[in-house]
């Protein structure tokens, strides 16, 4: 599944269905379970579907009737960055980002005798 | 439905190009394979296949290490009864808020499990395998990550594999 069309056809992959929605939403809108599973059933049956190798079926779902995400669709907030240098990136940061500080505690705990197995090349 | 009638999809190409002209760098360099693709025919049908499930927005469980931001080539296995709560999201390059919120939105294991339940779909491998595909290596994709990750995948005997990125 793909929400971005033009880096899918240049990669160039055996089959693929297209997501017209933001990136960050490749198989639906959060808490719509029921839309998320129609979409994921209609990226399946691009299986049985295609027929040609870099085909790319298009998942006819719509984000909203506002088209305004189009906009600026890469311009993300990052508090830390000076805005002024139009430069929206986040710093690359080659420490574990954790979404949540447990997190770090539970991985150090998880870590502390060794590899888990899980975090392959990372530990 | 044909291409002709979606409204216009944003070219994230252009967009890229874009944005690193404007920072005065050099131009990004996507990955341009030539030729048609690898093709093997779906031969079982949906409602008996395995499903393989690979997701690249950062997805990690926890007790696991996060990814960190620098071209991060590691991945992570997470088993596929996981709970939605114990997943968490670390990635650089799109907006996570919907994702830490619902990770469904990028990690769709809930929804394959919920096909499975109404026989639309026959299962779904033990395992999952997630990266944060913010990498700018492609050598490294190509010649660390790629193999890695077939070699897991081929292990668990699926008969489709279905590849979220972000």
């Amino acid at each position: 599944m793909t929400s971005a069309l033009s880096i899918t056809r240049s990669v160039g992959c055996p089959r693929a269905a297209f997501v017209d929605f933001p990136l960050g939403h490749t198989t639906g809108r959060k808490n719509e379970p029921e839309m998320q599973k129609r979409l994921i059933k209609n990226a399946l049956a691009a299986f049985r579907e295609l027929e040609r190798p870099g085909e790319i079926k298009l998942l006819g779902e719509r984000w909203s009737d506002d088209e305004g995400w189009r906009e600026n669709p890469m311009a993300r907030k990052e508090p830390e960055n000076d805005e002024a240098s139009g430069d929206f990136r986040t710093p690359r940061r080659d420490t574990p980002q954790y979404q949540l500080a447990a997190d770090r505690a539970e991985a150090e705990e998880q870590h502390r005798h060794g590899g888990c197995g899980s975090c392959v090349g990372a530990e | 439905m044909t291409e002709t009638q979606q409204a216009r999809p944003v070219d994230y190409i252009a967009e890229t190009r874009a944005t690193y002209d404007g920072l005065g760098y050099p131009p990004y360099q996507w990955v341009e394979n030539e030729g048609p693709p690898p093709w093997t025919p779906a031969e079982v049908p949906l409602e008996e296949a395995s499903v393989a499930l690979l997701a690249s927005g950062g997805i990690y469980q926890r007790g696991q290490r996060a990814f960190h931001f620098k071209d991060d080539a590691s991945y992570r296995v997470i088993d596929t009864s996981v709970s939605a709560e114990d997943l968490r999201i670390a990635h650089f390059a799109y907006d996570v808020t919907d994702a830490r919120e619902d990770p469904a939105v990028v990690f769709p294991v809930e929804a394959l499990r919920a096909l499975i339940a109404e026989g639309s779909l026959g299962s779904i491998t033990p395992q999952a395998f997630t990266f944060m595909g913010g990498i700018y290596s492609a050598r490294k994709v190509r010649e660390e990550l790629a193999p890695a990750l077939v070699e897991r995948v081929v292990d668990q005997r699926p008969d489709i594999a279905l590849l979220v990125p972000v």
